[in-house]
């Protein structure tokens, strides 16, 4: 039993394969170094997520968004998680996951649709293989762990990724998913992104664990630490949860330990509950500027790439801008669609009201 | 002679039979067949990977099976009991019940939620809870109480093929109910109550554990030269509001029974429905015959609580037969002066 109590619990220290600085950290690691090539991939994706991060707090200001949850500081997990999954795995977001929907392919204005409120979930879930954003703490995470399930017996050779906040891992769902994956055997990663807040809650106030991914041996579920802010450990870490849930060795626990460098949204005030020199020693490890000089250093980032890639961004924000300046297309009578499979004489009743209503305001496209 | 319990197992087997993407599970649903019984044997006729034990969390067998039918299962699972559901409610209510809604349609959830409920069995507490309401007001589920074997089959077997999710409530006190059936048959599909006794001068609808209770006082009612009209439900939610309000427009007359408590109740929702519909064809006040406002009574005390005969008759005394008008609640204002 012993052999298997160390097999599950997280390392001694977070999984580091950066410094702060992007130099090789110290130590060792059973982790295999990620592709170059990935981690190029990487470094752009969190270029271009970082600039559109920006943009939609920017929106926001201008009363684009309803509101935005930013991931700023938080790029190494947005990105890590979507790049590791193939097209055909599940993916599990919150709502702060706006920047992995981007990398996983998805339109930014069907990303941002939830946010601006013209929609609660812009994309099409089947089509990406990714759940609408979850605003309920960690209950999407037993949605995975079924579906993994699902998945499992169905042989498919999928696998689901969850991501949950340190404040969601103290949700009962969080519990209940864990222990459901663990004894069914769910091929699904629980990337835990701690980044120390729960709105204004610290850490200390949500866990007396030494560590969330401590949490993975109450379930007997694998589970690894991660130094949340260097992209190479994150990936790496994250690239071996989701072989061994394919290789069907069950769920696998990756507490991701980052910082949110932007109020919960724009609607937050940071400074009532942290100090700004813990947000500035936080700053210090950039996972953009720590990859950047990693991959510099070894020859696989030139100037000609970070300049093309910082022009990717620019033009990413600004197709975005010019499009989320266009009010969105509203239907009305949409409000009464897909409630049941068949709407209910009832609901059948009530359309016929609203429509009553627009005819009397509206011109002949709102009725449509 | 076939009970409810056997209908509904027989209704689950039909569908596991039918379909191999059914799959049961919750508690003890395995090897004991769960503590009604209504799985019973299933495990062992369809293996026990189609019907399945969980660990005791209802949230995590609720969240569980919508990721399940995400993946295009269609689990049917069971809640033990109706007040040890309360723990799965923000995964019914946040996303068993808007899935499809908040995924336009491209996500649905095809899944069935058991909720054995109500009282008079003489269950100690938290056994015995009337949580329809919670459900019915929920929009994006359907509700759905059979009150007689042939729908317990019927609702189930339809409940399964449903696209949408259906919390489907069981009333404990009638799982012995017996009913001499040939051949267990599709009844009428959801949205369509049954006439149970046609009547001319009042109409009793019901649901669920009320319906018996209904019936009864229609029989004992008939010594006092009434003729009742009794409607039983069937499904909550979609609710048939034409068969109700033609029975109602007919007689003139409209008490509802429904076991839980009153205030804001489902009871209340079909009251207002009936005065809605039929204000002007209403000879007399709509009544309810509901549970007291009270948190569900120890055993020994349920039967003080329990709609019964004595309180439907009692409730038409009240309905201006002879014209008197019913001065009930005229009298409590006054008395109180």
């Amino acid at each position: 039993m012993a052999g298997r109590t160390e097999t599950l619990l997280p390392s001694a220290e977070p999984v580091r394969f950066l410094t702060d600085s992007g130099a090789a950290a110290r130590g060792r690691t059973n982790y295999p170094t990620p592709d170059p090539e990935l981690l190029r991939r990487a470094y752009r994706a969190m270029v271009v997520g970082r600039r559109f991060d920006a943009q939609a707090t920017a929106l926001t200001k201008q009363g684009r968004l309803a509101v935005y949850p930013s991931s700023r500081g938080q790029e190494a997990c947005q990105v890590g998680s979507a790049l590791v999954l193939d097209e055909n795995d599940w993916f599990f977001p919150t709502y702060r996951e706006s920047v992995a929907l981007v990398t996983r392919g998805i339109d930014p204005v069907e990303v941002l649709s939830l946010l601006r409120g013209d929609s609660h979930c812009g994309y099409d879930p089947r089509r990406h293989h990714t759940a609408p954003q979850c605003t309920p703490l960690a209950t999407q995470a037993l949605h995975a762990a079924g579906l993994a399930y699902a998945e499992r017996r169905k042989g498919t050779g999928r696998v689901a990724l969850v991501c949950v906040g340190d404040g969601g891992t103290s949700e009962g769902d969080f519990h209940e998913a864990l222990n459901f994956a663990a004894v069914f055997k769910a091929p699904v990663v629980v990337l835990v992104q701690n980044n120390r807040y729960a709105i204004s809650v610290p850490l200390e106030r949500q866990t007396a664990a030494p560590s969330l991914a401590h949490k993975g041996i109450g379930y007997g579920v694998r589970s690894e630490r991660v130094d949340g802010n260097d992209p190479v450990a994150v990936l790496a870490v994250l690239t071996a949860a989701v072989e061994h849930a394919r290789e069907g060795n069950g769920p696998f626990l990756v507490e991701a330990q980052t910082y949110r460098l932007e109020p919960h949204t724009n609607a937050d005030d940071p400074s009532r509950y942290r100090t700004e020199a813990e947000a500035e020693e936080w700053r210090r490890r950039d996972p953009i500027a720590r990859l950047e000089a990693y991959l510099r250093r070894r020859g696989h980032l030139t100037d000609t790439d970070v300049a093309a890639f910082s022009a990717e961004a620019e033009e990413f924000a600004e197709s975005l801008r010019t499009r989320m300046n266009a009010d969105p297309e509203l239907v009305p009578l949409g409000l009464f669609d897909h409630v049941y499979g068949t709407p209910t004489p009832q609901l059948d009743e009530q359309r016929a009201l609203l429509r009553a209503e627009l005819e009397t305001t509206s011109t002949p496209e709102a009725l449509s | 002679m076939t009970t409810m319990a056997q209908a509904l197992n027989t209704a689950l087997q039909d569908a596991m039979d039918g379909d191999e993407r059914v799959l049961v599970f919750g508690e003890d649903v395995g090897a004991l067949g769960g503590v009604f019984r209504v799985t019973d044997g299933l495990a062992a006729k369809f293996g026990d990977d189609r019907c399945f034990d969980t660990p005791l969390a209802e949230s995590g067998i609720v969240g569980f099976a919508v990721g399940m039918a995400m993946g295009g299962y269609r689990p049917v699972v069971e809640m033990q009991f109706d007040a040890f559901a309360y723990p799965a409610f923000e995964q019914i209510a946040s996303h068993v019940a808007k899935m499809r809604n908040r995924t336009r349609g491209r996500i649905e959830l095809p899944l069935v939620i058991r909720i054995p409920y109500a009282g008079g069995i003489g269950g100690v507490e938290h056994h015995s809870d009337s949580s329809e309401a919670y459900y019915a007001h929920t929009p994006g589920l359907k509700v759905v109480t059979p009150a007689t074997v042939e729908d317990a089959y019927s609702l189930l077997l339809e409940a399964i093929d449903d696209p949408d999710p259906v919390v489907f409530m069981e009333p404990k006190k009638l799982y012995w109910s017996k009913a001499d059936i040939e051949r267990l048959e599709r009844t009428e599909p959801f949205g369509r109550a049954a006439v149970r006794r046609p009547g001319t001068d009042a109409t009793v609808v019901a649901y669920g554990p009320g319906v018996p209770v209904a019936l009864e006082a229609a029989d004992a009612a008939t010594a006092e030269g009434w003729d009742l009209e009794v409607i039983d439900l069937r499904t909550i939610v979609p609710f048939d509001d034409a068969t109700v309000a033609e029975s109602v427009r007919r007689t003139g007359r409209c008490v509802v029974v429904a076991e839980s408590a009153g205030f804001a109740g489902v009871g209340a929702e079909i009251a207002a429905r009936v005065q809605e519909r039929c204000f002007h064809n209403l000879l007399a006040p709509v009544l309810r015959v509901t549970g007291f406002d009270v948190p569900y009574p120890p055993p020994m005390l349920e039967h003080h609580h329990l709609p019964d005969v004595d309180r439907v008759l009692d409730a038409l005394d009240r309905l201006q037969r002879d014209d008197r008008p019913d001065t009930r609640y005229l009298d409590v204002r006054d008395g109180a002066a």
